[in-house]
């Protein structure tokens, strides 16, 4: 019923409607289908076989983990950064607002060779480190860092435009009605803003589990240490393993789905709790 | 939840991307037909550390080129790890020659119908008009002394190399050092398991490509030792890098080699020219060209004239593994010993 009521509202609602489904049939499922369709040539036996060898459950765990601890990174300090950018003016914030989105237009490996010269033992960062016995490029910190850099600005830009619609009244009424500062965050704005800082892990998360260009060259990239995913994926690939590529690609795939699928539960959970 | 979709797609859509892009490249180029005009283009799909030689070399053949048959040729090289090279020339990528780091990259390009399967007979030496091997790169003055295999496994030394799963190169510096085992323990491939194991718990790093392990070492400082082929070693050097090269007693002897890819210049009626482009590298002058960049040249008199540069040294072939199809198995596909080395085994 919903629907024939939208047809009526909505002009050309069947055509939108069909491009839709079109455009996402062509971009997304049908190359999605492939990799399956690839993964299944290697039958039921073969794919346990091979998505069970240590070395790819270590990069899927190599992969999880940094990836979440990077989302989770990303999501405090870019909470605090968006917060600064809305809440405060100081001069060259402008610009400060403008760099927020650097990671998002600089090419990966870009990012991955500056951050690796920045760190790297005779780095201007990774020297100051190094004496202390702290190494962050080629290890498996390095990939972190790699990750928190680039799921940054997501977390940032789903946050702001929330916080900058935030009334300040809501502020008042609470200071008014006797909560402290910490009561206030944790109790007003907080609830506020969890969705959208959700979404921002989200996103984060998803685009660390994906990121190639940036982490070779940072991590060092050893099997059951600090191999990622789809590093193993082009290894597979550079052996001219389609299959076997297309099987990690497809657990990955899998993987992701349902993680995301919990956020996105979750991030419903959180709204209804909130909204009840 | 779209964010990982769309990097899937990437993922998937850089290949066809990289593939269109080559093919696209020399698409826009100048008519490629057999008319009068007779300006050629030709694509020399390579692995990593050869950027310098084809450089030098291809604007040296263009003009031996004009010379001879009045035609202009333009010469582009592309570069990256062999593997990759050669997958890209599966799924599309335009190269009229190929000129890999090993021969089992040619023959998978062979096993998918680009070319004959009989091309490592089609020119003199093993189609390799150069060749190579495994050496050692220390820092200046050699402070850890590091002298032959042995000392490779010391607690104090960190080893830089590629990946074999990636790199040509690395799976000849692989090769290298099992065989040296294998001949070190009188064949016992146990024995020589545990020293392969024990070498790659000294690697921090492995690069994807030899062109990376070498710019890990020499510009990121790290490691004491960079187990890399020769002619990567003496280009550091050449390249004012303070290290030292040390020879080991015994290596293998390293067959980058070349082909003419049939479908390819058949498609682009270039095969004179890819074939041309492919046979003077055996002549005298080019022989010379390859040894001043650092590859042993085949030719007898050009490698007594560079006996200095490369030092005698006891090579094993991949013959001793039985060809590399098997050593590939063996080592190298999944579950072979370089995985099992990694999973603990």
């Amino acid at each position: 019923m919903a629907a024939a009521r939208q047809s009526g509202i909505l002009p050309g609602f069947r055509l939108s409607l069909g491009i839709t489904l079109f455009g996402l049939s062509v971009l997304v499922f049908l190359p999605m289908a492939a990799m399956v369709g690839d993964a299944g040539t290697l039958g039921l036996s073969g794919l346990w076989r091979l998505l069970s060898t240590p070395r790819v459950l270590g990069a899927f765990r190599v992969s999880l983990v940094c990836a979440a601890l990077a989302a989770m990174t990303a999501a405090v300090f870019g909470l605090l950064i968006a917060w600064v950018l809305v809440r405060t003016r100081f001069p060259g914030w402008r610009i400060a607002d403008a760099m927020v989105d650097l990671p998002f237009a600089l090419p990966t490996s870009v990012a991955g060779i500056a951050l690796s010269t920045l760190y790297a033992p005779n780095g201007w960062l990774g020297g100051l480190l190094a004496p202390l016995g702290i190494r962050v490029a080629f290890t498996v910190v390095g990939v972190f860092v790699a990750l928190t850099f680039v799921g940054l600005p997501f977390v940032i830009r789903s946050v702001q435009p929330v916080l900058q619609d935030l009334d300040v009244e809501q502020e008042e009424a609470a200071f008014m009605l006797g909560a402290g500062r910490w009561q206030t965050f944790a109790r007003v704005l907080f609830p506020a803003i969890l969705p959208s800082l959700c979404a921002g892990f989200t996103m984060a998360f998803a685009r660390a589990l994906g990121e190639y260009g940036s982490v070779i060259f940072i991590s060092s990239n050893r099997p059951m240490v600090s191999e990622i995913v789809p590093l193993l994926i082009v290894n597979q690939l550079e052996q001219f393993d389609f299959a076997g590529a297309a099987a990690i690609g497809t657990l990955m795939l899998v993987l992701s789905f349902c993680v995301l699928l919990i956020i996105m539960l979750l991030q419903r959970f959180v709204r209804t709790a909130r909204d009840a | 939840m779209m964010m990982t979709q769309t990097t899937f797609i990437n993922r998937r859509g850089a290949l066809a991307l990289a593939a269109s892009a080559g093919v696209g490249g020399l698409l826009q180029g100048l008519p490629r037909s057999g008319q009068a005009a007779q300006q050629q283009k030709l694509l020399n799909v390579s692995y990593d550390p050869t950027r310098e030689l084809y450089a030098d070399y291809d604007a040296r053949f263009a003009t031996l080129w004009k010379a001879k048959t009045g035609d202009d040729v333009s010469v582009s090289v592309s570069n990256g790890g062999s593997g990759a090279q050669a997958r890209a020339v599966i799924s599309g990528l335009d190269a009229d020659v190929v000129t890999l780091a090993l021969g089992y990259d040619i023959d998978a390009i062979a096993k998918a119908g680009l070319l004959s399967a009989a091309w490592q007979k089609r020119l003199p030496h093993n189609s390799t008009p150069y060749t190579s091997t495994i050496v050692f790169l220390t820092r200046a003055g050699n402070p850890k002394g590091i002298k032959d295999w042995p000392d490779l496994l010391r607690q104090d030394i960190q080893i830089v190399v590629a990946n074999p799963k990636t790199s040509g190169g690395a799976r000849w510096a692989f090769l290298a050092a099992y065989g040296w085992a294998l001949q070190e323990y009188g064949g016992n491939a146990a024995r020589a398991h545990d020293y392969i194991a024990a070498f790659y718990r000294n690697v921090p790093v492995l690069d994807a490509g030899s062109r990376g392990a070498t710019l890990t070492f020499t510009n990121r400082g790290i490691g004491d030792v960079l187990v890399s082929w020769e002619d990567e070693a003496h280009l550091a050097v050449a390249k004012g890098g303070k290290y030292d090269i040390v020879t080991p007693g015994i290596s293998i002897l390293a067959e980058p080699p070349v082909a003419v890819v049939d479908r390819i210049v058949d498609q682009h009626k270039t095969r004179a020219v890819a074939e041309a482009y492919l046979e003077n590298l055996y002549t005298p002058e080019f022989q010379d060209l390859v040894a001043r960049y650092f590859y042993r040249p085949r030719d007898a008199q050009v490698a007594a004239k560079y006996a200095a540069q490369f030092p005698a040294i006891k090579l094993f072939s991949i013959e001793t593994f039985g060809g590399w199809q098997a050593a590939q198995k063996r080592f190298f596909a999944n579950g072979g010993v370089f995985d099992q080395i990694y999973s603990g085994g």
